[in-house]
């Protein structure tokens, strides 16, 4: 949010860390792939707190026995989409449980916008508010670049 | 970016003793490590206590008949890789040897088997992190529609990924004949993969020796990438039959009297005839001696068995086979 004092936005797991490196992304991929979690690849441009469902980037990936496939696909998406925000998710099958389980951010823009607070006035002085994504303020096609 | 404040496995640990880590991946932690397994190691013996390699190596020698030329290579192989870790001990580094692998032989002549027996010594030397062997064919890899053969084999280097990757009839990927084959770009991401993934993965092409000749000398930049092509020889009739024997016993029955040298008959008069399949063809013979010895069994409503009588290939069994009565002429010769 704009309040947010190191200007990166914090979403899912180890958001308050320095980035990942590539070493300490794989152990978790890795710790997932041993509870026999599906790890999947996702990006966006908005990053509104909102945007539930980010775009997959392929297919999530079951079957999997090491890291490498996943940082295979991972590393294919950074380079595709260098200035959008990456994340990868793991997804629990188990019976019962059949959700996400694991998700944290592995790319972000060099420039991060933010979100603004919009007030807007409804009948007998309400205040409504909302959150705004600045990264929307640019054409969909303009966006990913500096 | 600021260093990290906490120790990262396999990397140099700061000089302060780090706090034990107590992140979400300490699980894989202990697993990196038991990968990276021998550590510290000065003598072959400790390496190969470590890893536990030689084991699998004895196994190999004790479960595998014949092959003699296949274990001298895997024994080689199995060697370099112990140095290399010596070596490594020592702060001597080298790097990563290649073990991409073609195998080549008639069928039946063991080469998915010793693919998988490659993949846990390979593990257990650590270097493969999984040691799991995944088996695939040209439908696995290849698509059917343009765009759709990319999606398809990374899928499959993906699975493969931390173990090996074993093709069998490598040479259907490449058809010369369909200049439009989509075998083409499944090459060229192996290739791509091969070269650049070497820690991550080895892959193994299996093939009948001519057909993989061609398709090497088609794929040289293939050939180049594969340091190891280990030729299956095919197997006399004296290893066929101890290969029989060992079949018979792991599923707990034997030859009855006589019944041995009617197979090994058997297997003189197969051998020289069209489709002999080697361990394969030793196989389906028995299996089809199994029968007959139930039909047999069958017949005899009233009789109460002994387990040997149920365990026990008679010679009747075999000679009623219908190699017996075809090829009579010709075995005089």
């Amino acid at each position: 949010m704009m309040t947010n004092p190191v200007r990166r936005i914090t979403q899912g797991q180890f958001s308050y860390l320095p980035d990942l490196t590539d070493t300490e992304i794989s152990m978790q991929i890795q710790y997932g792939l041993d509870k026999g979690y599906a790890w999947s690849v996702e990006y966006t441009d908005d990053p509104h707190p909102r945007n539930t469902y980010w775009e997959m980037f392929g297919i999530p990936m079951f079957d999997l026995r090491d890291a490498a496939g996943v940082l295979l696909e991972l590393n294919n998406c950074r380079k595709t989409f260098p200035q959008y925000y990456i994340r990868l998710m793991a997804f629990d099958s188990t019976r019962g449980v059949e959700t996400i389980v694991m998700s944290f951010i592995v790319n972000r823009p060099e420039n991060e916008p933010g979100f603004s607070l919009v007030r807007q006035e409804a009948p007998g002085r309400t205040i409504r508010y909302t959150v705004h994504s600045y990264a929307t303020d640019r054409p969909e096609t303009e966006r990913g670049s500096l | 970016m600021a260093a990290p404040l906490y120790q990262i496995p396999g990397q140099a640990a700061p000089s302060p003793p780090a706090a034990p880590a107590t992140s979400a991946a300490s699980p894989a932690e202990v697993q990196a490590a038991l990968a990276e397994g021998v550590v510290g190691a000065r003598t072959v013996a400790e390496v190969l206590a470590q890893s536990q390699a030689d084991t699998v190596i004895a196994e190999l020698e004790h479960d595998l008949i014949g092959l003699a030329p296949v274990k001298g290579r895997i024994r080689d192989i199995a060697a370099l890789l112990v140095i290399d870790k010596l070596r490594m001990n020592l702060g001597l580094q080298a790097q990563a040897p290649s073990l991409h692998m073609s195998f080549t032989g008639n069928p039946g002549t063991g080469k998915t088997t010793v693919a998988l027996r490659m993949a846990q010594i390979l593990h257990r030397l650590g270097y493969v992190r999984k040691g799991h062997l995944v088996a695939v064919t040209r439908d696995d890899l290849v698509g059917q529609y343009i765009g759709h053969t990319a999606p398809k084999t990374k899928e499959v280097l993906k699975k493969a990924m931390g173990g090996v990757l074993f093709i069998d009839e490598a040479y259907y990927l490449y058809r010369p004949e369909n200049e439009r084959d989509y075998g083409q770009e499944a090459i060229e991401i192996l290739l791509q993969v091969m070269e650049n993934q070497r820690d991550d993965l080895v892959v193994i092409l299996a093939g009948y020796k001519d057909r993989m000749d061609t398709f090497f000398r088609s794929n040289p930049g293939m050939s180049s990438r594969i340091a190891h092509h280990l030729d299956f020889p095919d197997y006399p009739a004296g290893d066929l039959l101890r290969i029989a024997d060992k079949m018979l016993e792991s599923q707990n029955y034997r030859f009855g009297r006589g019944a041995r040298a009617a197979f090994e008959e058997y297997l003189l008069r197969r051998i020289p005839q069209p489709h002999f399949a080697n361990a394969r063809s030793v196989r389906n013979a028995l299996d089809r001696a199994r029968l007959r010895q139930a039909s047999r069994l069958f017949a005899d409503r009233d009789r109460v068995f002994t387990p040997d009588d149920l365990s026990i290939i008679d010679e009747s069994d075999i000679r009623a086979s219908r190699v017996f009565h075809i090829a009579a002429p010709q075995a005089q010769t």
